[in-house]
């Protein structure tokens, strides 16, 4: 009855003439035989996938380092790649008035498991901004701020982005040369197309900042600008104060608009307040501002996803146009935010007596990687280890910008077993006092053999 | 040409004082399905009734947490896992999430070529599949029944995959309009990809029969069409969770490579906390971790990774047999529940002799009852009445609790009872 197909007879070639067969032969398929379809070229026996074309991704450069460090069975390995907080023992760490507050959540029987508005837990949102604002913010105040709960930093950025490709007049981001790998990625599928601008300087370790001038100063009035609030990643580079207002005067005398990614609050001085200066400086002159935040590293709150995208604007009026408008961004994305991270974040922050408990803890965290800065920078000195560490110190955050070439990098992995990504970017958590000596040892082998 | 350069500099200097640059957005429309709660809550009326979103209320009309899920959150309560989902768990939630779809004794699983990534929840799953039909089929296009659910249209709007509908729902039988449907499904272009439910359609509540998805699938198979089945009431449906697969069964049967999204928001009742899956079948074992790496490269580019919290309660109560076999006791009670007031809605019209024929109530399937309701008599039912639904006339029965049925079913009878077409009706 069926000619060959001019396929070998597999056994998923015989199912599929099988299932043919049930179906011409059935007494009471509805269909009329005679419209059964002879087997052309394009019609379905070939029962290829769809999607066999589809070649596998690339590896994700920075989760890799993590996935060739777990390959690794040196007892030595040190990693060094993704910036999550480790402990002394090179533990993740639960902070513990997370643990409270996730406590209070279960032992509380009235929650329920609803969804949350589209633009997430209001309680949240209002939270969040005064945390990155300042509680005493005029735009808070004034009502210019709309908040939205969104999924940790990634998610605040896609959500801004796609919003600022579908209403906003430029569709160009300039982001500082470096930035974190992803920036890109999330900025080009939302529809923004990138540029880049001066930021890191390889010769001093330091701020390009006549560079990162002169490029905001050449770029299209009104184009938008990422800017790392505080503890730039990968580089640990950040403008002083100074520097930061002049920064805001020129964005400001061209109209450029500034989107903050707000990663490390708390993190990189240790001061909530302090790490959240560059954000407020810009809002307190009264014009806009968009600022992603994330609960991530400074919660601990990493697989949760909790973060928030605050847009500040001129008026009451467009802020609240701007939020409907933000929510037809999210609805066909994911509907609605995910209610356990903001539960945990609201419950903290709402209370005196947690949100003490945490800025102690956040500190002890920041006060740990500082120690470990310090620590490495004595080893180097001590080794006599040929060049300028002090960017060591300097540089602020959870990640340190060695200078170390691609190659070192590759020698450090080989031969001491330490991963970190391939800029020389490593992460300033994954170090203990015990692992210190080691990865000063790796540095110092790797700076005086490896050119 | 230089008017114009100064005129574009003038404009936008003035812009910029003025910081008009978002002077051009106007407000959204409001979500049709989310826009009804909003009015809902603004109602002071102790009679209101929302019978807007989708989500499982108790015969108190209370939202419910399943005790699967409470003793699977005290399990978990104060674990390790906040930084991410370790792959154990990661690949332990897709095993159990695909083994309820495709069956625990189907090909596709024990063969390993199941392609599968958790997502958020099910709005998640078809977002992530649409970006990746639109990477890797960049001109083809969706067929979205008609009707849908209404963000079924935004999500590969936003991914810009362009849409097309196909024949679905009859408003004359107020069931299936199936040879027009079949048509559609002929008249395509060969390759086409289509959005299927594989139950408990949302709004109508109007399933195929076995029958009838067996003569879709054979159509699909001639047409070598792209199955891609939104499934976001498995156990809603028939309270039964292979029961309600039995349409993607079907499809494999034939040896179909289908897509799947899967929600744990309804029949898990974890709304809030946006747990789903989304699967692609893949022709070998060889091409699964090709197309893992590309959904987990778009979905890493929207939000990194999906929360922790949700994937972890799924995981337990999935792998743990008393925990899941108390979780589909509950899912029963649930449907169970919903059945139950289908009947006594009917009941209750009938019994009104309401001059309508309501036999869909109790014929359609799932959560939603089409009502057949005009925009006007939901106005009405709003104003009047308290009562509030979706202008599509889409009812949740998950709000009709044994307290405001007879509300209701007097609601809709006075609505209605003056109704033209009920004077046709009645002379027919």
């Amino acid at each position: 009855m069926r000619p060959e197909l001019g396929h070998g007879s597999s056994s998923a070639t015989d199912r599929r003439l099988n299932a043919l067969l049930r179906h011409l032969s059935s007494s009471s398929s509805p269909m009329d035989s005679r419209d059964s379809i002879s087997a052309s070229p394009t019609s379905g026996f070939q029962n290829d996938s769809v999607f066999s074309h589809v070649v596998r991704g690339p590896e994700d450069p920075i989760l890799g380092v993590t996935v060739a460090y777990n390959k690794d069975p040196s007892p030595n390995k040190l990693n060094l790649g993704v910036g999550a907080y480790r402990t002394e023992e090179g533990k993740p760490l639960v902070l513990n008035v997370v643990r409270k507050a996730e406590q209070l959540l279960v032992n509380d029987r009235s929650r329920i498991k609803e969804y949350l508005p589209i633009v997430g837990l209001a309680e949240f949102n209002k939270l969040s901004a005064k945390l990155i604002f300042g509680a005493d913010s005029p735009a808070i105040r004034e009502n210019r701020i709309t908040t939205v709960q969104c999924l940790s930093g990634t998610g605040s950025l896609r959500v801004g982005a796609e919003f600022l490709a579908k209403h906003y007049h430029q569709r160009t981001i300039y982001i500082p040369l470096p930035t974190w790998g992803n920036h890109t990625k999330v900025f080009n599928l939302a529809g923004l197309s990138v540029k880049s601008y001066r930021y890191y300087d390889p010769a001093t370790r330091g701020l390009n900042f006549q560079g990162l001038l002169e490029d905001l100063g050449s770029a299209p009035s009104g184009a938008i600008v990422l800017l790392h609030a505080c503890a730039h990643n990968p580089t640990g580079v950040d403008p002083t104060l100074d520097q930061w207002e002049r920064i805001r005067q020129l964005m400001r005398s061209k109209g450029l608009l500034p989107f903050f990614d707000s990663a490390y609050q708390g993190f990189a001085s240790g001061s909530l307040d302090a790490d959240a200066q560059s954000v407020r400086m810009f809002v307190a002159d009264g014009g806009e501002c968009l600022a992603a935040q994330s609960y991530a590293k400074n919660m601990g709150l990493y697989g949760e996803r909790v973060g928030a995208l605050s847009i500040v604007c001129k008026t009451a009026d467009v802020a609240s146009r701007v939020e409907s408008q933000l929510k037809l961004v999210i609805r066909p994305m994911y509907s609605n935010p995910p209610i356990h991270g903001a539960s945990i974040v609201a419950t903290i922050l709402r209370d005196r007596n947690l949100y003490n408990e945490w800025t102690i803890e956040l500190k002890a965290m920041a006060d740990r990687i500082i120690s470990m800065r310090h620590q490495l920078s004595d080893a180097l000195r001590a080794r006599s280890t040929p060049g300028d560490w002090s960017h060591i110190i300097k540089q602020i955050g959870m990640f340190t910008f060695t200078g170390l070439n691609s190659k070192q990098v590759a020698f450090m992995t080989k031969e001491y077993h330490i991963y970190m990504t391939s800029d020389g970017r490593i992460s300033m958590a994954g170090l203990s006092s015990k692992t210190v000596p080691h990865l000063a040892d790796a540095i110092h082998a790797a700076v005086s053999r490896v050119v | 040409m230089w008017r114009y350069m100064m005129r574009r500099y003038s404009s936008s200097t003035s812009a910029r004082k003025l910081g008009l640059w978002w002077d051009r957005v106007g407000p959204a429309m409001k979500d049709p399905i989310t826009g009804v709660t909003e009015s809902f809550l603004a109602d002071s009326s102790p009679n209101k009734i929302n019978l807007g979103v989708g989500a499982y209320r108790d015969d108190e009309g209370k939202p419910v947490v399943l005790r699967c899920v409470r003793e699977a959150e005290a399990r978990i309560a104060g674990s390790e896992f906040l930084e991410s989902v370790s792959a154990a768990v990661s690949s332990k939630f897709v095993e159990e999430s695909v083994k309820l779809v495709y069956g625990n004794d189907s090909d596709v699983v024990k063969e390993g070529r199941v392609a599968g990534v958790q997502a958020l929840s099910g709005t998640g799953a078809c977002r992530l599949f649409a970006e990746f039909q639109r990477h890797f089929h960049p001109d083809s296009r969706i067929y979205l029944p008609d009707p849908t659910w209404s963000n079924h249209h935004n999500i590969w709007k936003d991914a810009q995959v362009p849409e097309r509908t196909f024949h679905y729902y009859d408003h004359d039988s107020k069931g299936l309009n199936f040879s027009a449907l079949i048509d559609d499904v002929k008249n395509a272009q060969d390759g086409s990809f289509f959005l299927l439910h594989p139950c408990a359609h949302n709004p109508t509540g109007v399933d195929p029969t076995e029958e009838q998805w067996r003569e879709i699938s054979y159509q699909f198979k001639v047409k070598n069409h792209f199955p891609f089945f939104d499934m976001a009431y498995q156990g809603f449906a028939s309270g039964n969770l292979d029961k309600d697969a039995r349409a993607i069964r079907i499809f494999l049967e034939d040896d179909h490579l289908v897509g799947c999204a899967q929600s744990f928001a309804k029949n898990m009742g974890l709304y809030g906390h946006r747990v789903g899956c989304l699967s692609v079948l893949c022709a070998d074992s060889n091409q699964v971790g090709s197309i893992r790496s590309q959904l987990q490269r778009i979905a890493r580019a929207m939000y990194s990774s999906p929360p922790v919290h949700g994937v972890l309660l799924v995981s337990t109560i999935l792998s743990d047999p008393y925990l899941k076999s108390l979780w589909i006791e509950e899912l029963k009670t649930m449907a169970n529940r919903i059945r139950g007031m289908r009947t006594t809605l009917q009941d209750s019209l009938e019994r009104l002799d309401s001059p309508l024929n309501w036999d869909h109530i109790t014929n359609q399937v799932g959560m939603f009852c089409f009502s057949g309701l005009t925009p006007d008599q939901i106005d009405r039912l709003a104003r009047e009445f308290h009562i509030y639904m979706t202008r599509d006339g889409r009812i949740s029965m998950a709000g009709v609790t044994t307290g405001n049925v007879s509300y209701l079913a007097n609601a809709i009878h006075e609505t209605t009872r003056s109704d033209q077409e009920a004077k046709i009706l009645c002379n027919a």
